[in-house]
């Protein structure tokens, strides 16, 4: 399967805005994490289709991941 | 006793002559200072039915005891008055460097009465007052007026200052400090017009006596090292400003666009922190004896200004249908020169906007510059003619509600007691629909940021769309922020800090011995004085509710579409919470509880 995964603000460095990755069926967030060499410390906030995801959350074909440093307020 | 100076300055405008006093020790203890004291001496003084922009309202300036100590963000001040927005009562935050300045100076306060024959500024430098004529500076934006003030009086010397905006009594006009700095919202700069009162000068050279400077020492550092560590304070907002927003809220599809018909924006990334950071960003700026330095300094074209903020790249931005950041610059730094409240404007721009798509505002009616969603001319043009009350700018000048009654749909104007509302949809949100709704001073989210909760994850995450629980994450979240409101502190600290922390910085600047819990419950008498004074002021209890179009229609696109306003299930509890009756009225025992009453 395919997944889109969206980068923001010092994620971007040296990876990219969008990147589209393939997953063998049942893999969850943390494979990701792993081919993008990002820890799971680093990660503040995880959407999986725009709704709260974890770690282990599994995805599905077509899914869109946005991953987003510890960032501020308004 | 430190962070007390002890001293107010009593300023009476029609008599153009002015009084120092002492200040109300007692009343400092109950309502710790800034907000909450000026608040007290506000209600004790003013009766609750004045007419906001009449002699006998009156405009105070108020620090906190932390203002001016080497306490970490310690330059906030306050202005409190009734609101000509919203009808209630009006406490406008703002940063820079002016507040600290009134403090070294040697007062914690300035209340101003009555309404002088012509402009004037009141000047204060040191034990030196004086109420000087200001026909010079009248009907001059707000960045001249201070240039000339420092050519006038000493690079030294601070300014705050209302423009063309407050002059002529918009109910969005902003009071601006330090060219950039805005006490922003529900109308205070028309309370400072409609005394024809141009600026307020300080120069201060004396310091803020501290109880036990080595107990400040270690608790400062102490403080320091949580916001360096933290994620947001150390590292997201120095990085980005608050305006790495823009893609997380869009991203969770609760990004109000085209003035909330849609709540996601196709131009969010070109609109992004991340954006502006490459782009646009020339330098990071703080304000007074702030380690986090969230301010931007930005540079289109020939133009570099401070700003722009989350709050108004989303108005500008996708409430208006605008991709263009260098637009939404400019239309910033023309709020801060009319001295506009951002949110304000912007979001009456895009009510406009909709009054055009739906024909209510004509074709004729734009001299030149069409109302249309995505304009990028629209928001600059607009926002100057809005500050100066030219054409249509007029109409706009009375904030979106006015507006879109005038034209019988006031339905267009999103807001909550005629206050706008920022930039998180809460049909995606519930906590943060409940704070909008319960506001004391309309729509507004730094009276309760439940977005720090319920998408930022701080300090733990809660499901957005759930209302378990928010009842009293909302009290809390109101009680906490009106005492941090009151310290003289930024609200950001809050990011970083728990109770204890505030606690631990007022008792060493103060030599007290309060406790975490006596100052959040500070901040719950604090708040039960601002909801009575409401209520005396004629504000019902059924105004405690969010817009039409947010209760009735469900969020239409994204990724939280469908998802729609809970409010009329949780807001019984909420008052249950609160003590209240099921009206949502302070119960008598609550009052005496919290010795009000």
């Amino acid at each position: 399967m395919k997944i889109e995964v969206r980068l923001f603000a010092t994620l971007r460095e040296n990876r990219g805005k969008v990147l589209h990755i393939s997953l063998n069926d049942g893999e969850t967030v943390r494979e990701v994490l792993n081919q993008l060499n990002i820890s799971p410390e680093e990660v503040a906030i995880l959407l999986v289709n725009g709704r709260d995801g974890l770690i282990d959350t599994a995805l599905e074909d077509n899914d869109v991941l946005s991953i987003f440093p510890p960032v501020g307020g308004g | 006793m430190g962070g007390y100076i002890g001293k107010i300055i009593r300023v009476d405008l029609t008599n153009k002559s002015f009084k120092t006093e002492a200040l109300d020790m007692e009343l400092a203890k109950g309502y710790i200072g800034g907000r909450g004291l000026a608040e007290r001496y506000y209600a004790n003084e003013v009766n609750p039915m004045v007419d906001p922009l009449s002699p006998e309202n009156k405009l105070i300036f108020a620090t906190g005891p932390l203002s001016g100590t080497p306490t970490p963000t310690g330059g906030r001040y306050m202005v409190v008055t009734k609101s000509p927005l919203t009808g209630t009562i009006a406490c406008s935050n703002s940063g820079g460097r002016w507040g600290a300045e009134l403090k070294m100076a040697g007062y914690d306060m300035i209340i101003i009465e009555g309404k002088s024959d012509t402009p004037v500024y009141i000047n204060i430098h040191d034990d030196e007052i004086s109420i000087k004529d200001a026909g010079h500076l009248w009907g001059k934006v707000t960045s001249a007026v201070t240039k000339e003030l420092n050519t006038e009086l000493g690079d030294k010397v601070k300014v705050a200052t209302i423009g063309p905006a407050g002059e002529k009594l918009s109910k969005i006009a902003a009071v601006m400090n330090d060219i950039d700095r805005a006490a922003g919202r529900s109308g205070v700069g028309a309370v400072m017009g409609s005394k024809n009162l141009k600026a307020i000068t300080v120069r201060g050279t004396g310091k803020v006596k501290v109880s036990n400077p080595e107990r400040l020492k270690e608790v400062v550092a102490a403080c320091n090292k949580k916001i360096r560590e933290n994620g947001v304070t150390g590292q997201g907002l120095p990085t980005y400003g608050t305006a790495v927003l823009v893609n997380i809220i869009n991203e969770n599809g609760v990004f109000p666009t085209n003035n909330w018909q849609q709540s996601t924006f196709h131009g969010a990334e070109a609109t992004s922190g991340e954006t502006l950071a490459e782009k646009y960003l020339v330098k990071r700026v703080g304000c007074y004896g702030c380690p986090i330095a969230c301010g931007r300094h930005c540079k289109v074209d020939d133009l570099e200004a401070g700003g722009p903020e989350y709050e108004t790249i989303w108005g500008f931005g996708a409430d208006c249908g605008v991709s263009d950041l260098g637009a939404v610059i400019k239309a910033n730094y023309w709020c801060n020169e009319m001295g506009l409240d951002t949110i304000s404007a912007a979001t009456t721009i895009a009510s406009a906007m909709e009054l055009y798509e739906k024909g209510y505002i004509k074709p004729e009616d734009v001299d030149g510059v069409p109302l249309e969603f995505g304009n990028a001319d629209a928001v600059i043009e607009w926002t100057k003619r809005m500050g100066e009350r030219e054409g249509l700018g007029d109409k706009l000048a009375e904030g979106s509600y006015r507006l879109c009654e005038g034209y019988g749909v006031p339905e267009f104007s999103i807001s909550v007691k005629k206050q706008e509302l920022p930039a998180y949809d809460p049909r995606g949100i519930q906590g943060q629909g409940l704070a909008y709704a319960t506001s004391n001073r309309g729509g507004c989210h730094v009276r309760a940021y439940l977005i720090s909760p319920e998408i930022l994850g701080l300090p733990e995450k809660l499901d957005r769309f759930s209302l378990e629980g928010k009842a009293t994450w909302v009290k809390i979240f109101q009680d906490f922020t009106a005492a941090i409101d009151s310290s003289g502190l930024c609200l950001f600290t809050s990011f970083a800090m728990g109770a204890q922390d505030y606690a631990d910085m007022y008792n060493a600047v103060c030599g007290t011995d309060l406790t975490g819990d006596t100052f959040i419950e500070a901040g719950e008498r604090i708040w039960n004085i601002e909801k009575v004074f409401n209520l005396e002021a004629g504000i019902k209890p059924e105004e405690d509710t969010l817009p039409t179009r947010v209760l009735k229609e469900a969020i239409a696109d994204g990724p939280s579409k469908g998802s729609s306003a809970k409010l009329n299930e949780i807001l019984p509890e909420y008052y249950e919470v609160r003590g209240w009756d099921n009206r949502g009225i302070p119960s008598e025992e609550k009052l005496k509880a919290l010795g009000i009453k």
